[in-house]
């Protein structure tokens, strides 16, 4: 039972173990026990407050929620905007990251940090200027409005990582293109764009999965109209028993755990770091 | 070498830098089978004027022709030249075999002729098999043989190298410009070399033009700028060069290996006394002190262990140059 006891495991792995052990285990509680709590709740069929545990199990909520067809529908319905939203702002911003790392012109730099603004400001400030500005354009309430909300809201990765990928490609490898016989065009497409994929996946990935979370934008610009998951999930968690949302909450997540595990090996630390250099 | 014909021609040509680098009235002839090396530190402006031929940069004014027509104006795409890179040639994400095909593809040649054609290219620079792997998987002298083998290939009418070898380490770089020097001969095709390596401009050239700030200091067979470097700087540049003050103000430039030590005649009007003997090998360098200069001398190994420290001797010159 030594093992077991607080004082014989820290004089079993020595002072510098044990206290790494104890930072370990507060981090992984502070992580993952909210986590595992939503879990917990998502198979409760009653809970109240205080208890630490549900006083009854089931799948009660998963039936309530999978029956709701306006549930399911959202979720179509994010996807589609999602993909939308990921490619135009592909076709908006990739052409404007080869720009910033190839060409130098005045002001570059603030251009470059200008991007960051939209992020200095709370975001329900924003939005609602622009709807002002919506509603003058007849945007309000148009799937358009949404995506563009969405692409707004995607242009910092998506000009930062790209831009950051092709500045790592060596000129000579453009420039040896040329040389053997390459236009400009076919340089892009057979040596530039290659070379910088593993980065312009990683910014396409964050696009795709911040518009499939984005509800802020969405409520003001689309609702009622257009509801996607996450708006949702505000009328869920408003309207009907605790124990909902977290069914709600974990379908919300499927969808990004199976394109982060799909696309792991481009999410590399060095890539996501590099991404977001200031030259 | 004037009966030849002429391949590339440069005429009155100038680029600026903003930040002031750059070249002026550049007038210059490669002929036909010629290898011809643009010599000089950093910053001289040879990469500028390689750079020009290939068409990575505009030039301010003049004219380019190669072949007899004007390429200037022309992308570096339509143009009949091939370059090869310090490094980063070669494009990582593609197979040794798609890099050498690129080209070819391009043109449309057939997909037996570019097999054939590739393969063939790789056994010239000894790099047969390595179709299918990846550049990553080369080590840089390997890298630096596919890349010239891909713009050879190309068939270009000049072919342009700019420090192909100077991110390479000694032993492979001698290595490498042997064999590059001997696939130029074979093949007979136009080189322009850029370096910034005089034993290495030295070794492969037919002529070599010796750089300094933007303008040619001199033209030349490696023979004629060793032997009469037109200027201070030419003498200083190549090779070992001592620079000895006349007291009219006048300073001779000798080469270590033109002097000749004596003993005997005390009175000659250069002498001094040993104060090092160092054996490099086969010879031995030979420092004189004679009044407020040192002298460096080369002497063969049988002559030089006559010698002595400290020892008196005489010196004299038996070639040298006056500045």
């Amino acid at each position: 039972m030594r093992w077991l006891s607080p004082k014989g495991f820290y004089f079993a792995v020595g002072r510098r173990k044990f206290i790494e052990f104890i930072v370990l285990s507060v981090f992984l509680l502070f992580f993952y026990l909210p986590l595992l709590n939503l879990f917990m709740l998502a198979f409760a069929n009653k809970y109240e407050a205080p208890a630490l545990f549900p006083q009854q199990w089931g799948f009660k909520w998963w039936d309530y929620v999978l029956g709701q067809n306006s549930l399911v529908s959202s979720i179509a319905l994010s996807f589609t905007i999602a993909i939308v939203t990921t490619v135009i702002s592909m076709f908006i911003c990739i052409p404007a990251a080869y720009a910033l790392a190839r060409f130098s012109f005045p002001g570059r730099k603030v251009f470059f940090l200008s991007f960051l603004l939209s992020d200095a400001f709370p975001k329900m400030g924003l939005y609602i200027a622009i709807g002002i500005i919506f509603y003058k354009l007849n945007l309000i309430g148009t799937f358009l409005g949404v995506v563009i909300i969405h692409v707004l809201n995607s242009i910092m990765f998506m000009t930062w990582i790209p831009a950051n990928a092709f500045r790592s490609i060596h000129r000579q490898q453009e420039e040896s293109a040329r040389d053997v016989g390459a236009g400009p065009i076919r340089t892009f497409i057979k040596v530039t764009f290659p070379l910088a994929l593993p980065g312009i996946i990683v910014a396409s990935l964050f696009t795709f999965l911040g518009s499939l979370e984005e509800a802020q934008g969405t409520l003001l610009v689309g609702f009622p109209q257009f509801k996607t998951m996450p708006v949702e999930m505000y009328g869920v968690i408003m309207q009907y028993a605790t124990t909902a949302g977290p069914v709600f909450s974990i379908l919300l997540m499927i969808p990004t755990v199976v394109v982060l595990i799909l696309m792991r090996r481009y999410l590399s630390p060095d890539t996501i770091a590099n991404g977001f250099k200031m030259k | 070498m004037s009966q030849r014909a002429v391949k590339l021609e440069i005429k009155n040509m100038s680029k600026q830098f903003k930040n002031g680098d750059g070249v002026r009235d550049v007038n210059l002839s490669v002929y036909e089978g010629e290898f011809l090396t643009m010599l000089g530190p950093s910053g001289c402006g040879k990469t500028t004027i390689l750079r020009a031929i290939g068409g990575f940069a505009e030039v301010d004014q003049g004219d380019i022709l190669i072949d007899d027509r004007s390429v200037s104006g022309l992308p570096p795409e339509k143009r009949p030249t091939a370059m090869v890179f310090q490094s980063y040639n070669l494009w990582s994400h593609m197979t040794i075999f798609d890099n050498l095909a690129f080209g070819l593809q391009i043109r449309k040649v057939p997909k037996k002729e570019i097999q054939k054609r590739t393969q063939d290219m790789l056994e010239l620079v000894k790099m047969s098999g390595v179709e299918k792997k990846y550049p990553a998987q080369l080590s840089g002298g390997q890298q630096q043989r596919v890349a010239i083998a891909r713009a050879l290939l190309l068939q270009p009418s000049v072919l342009l190298l700019d420090e192909p070898f100077s991110a390479l380490d000694a032993k492979i770089r001698s290595q490498m410009r042997t064999e590059l020097k001997k696939i130029q001969e074979d093949l007979n095709i136009t080189v322009v070399f850029v370096t910034h390596d005089q034993e290495e401009a030295m070794a492969v050239s037919h002529r070599i033009v010796v750089m300094n700030k933007g303008v040619f200091e001199q033209i030349g067979t490696p023979t004629e700028i060793y032997d009469q470097p037109a200027s201070q700087y030419v003498a200083s540049f190549i090779g070992d060069m001592n620079f000895i003050k006349e007291p009219d103000g006048k300073i001779l430039a000798v080469r270590p290996e033109a002097i000749t030590l004596s003993k005997a005649d005390l009175d000659g009007k250069w002498s001094g006394y040993i104060r090092t003997i160092m054996v490099l090998g086969h010879y031995a360098e030979i420092v004189v002190q004679a009044g407020d200069q040192t002298i460096k001398v080369f002497q063969p190994r049988q002559i030089s262990d006559t010698f002595s420290q400290n020892e008196r001797v005489s010196l004299s010159f038996d070639k040298y140059q006056v500045y």
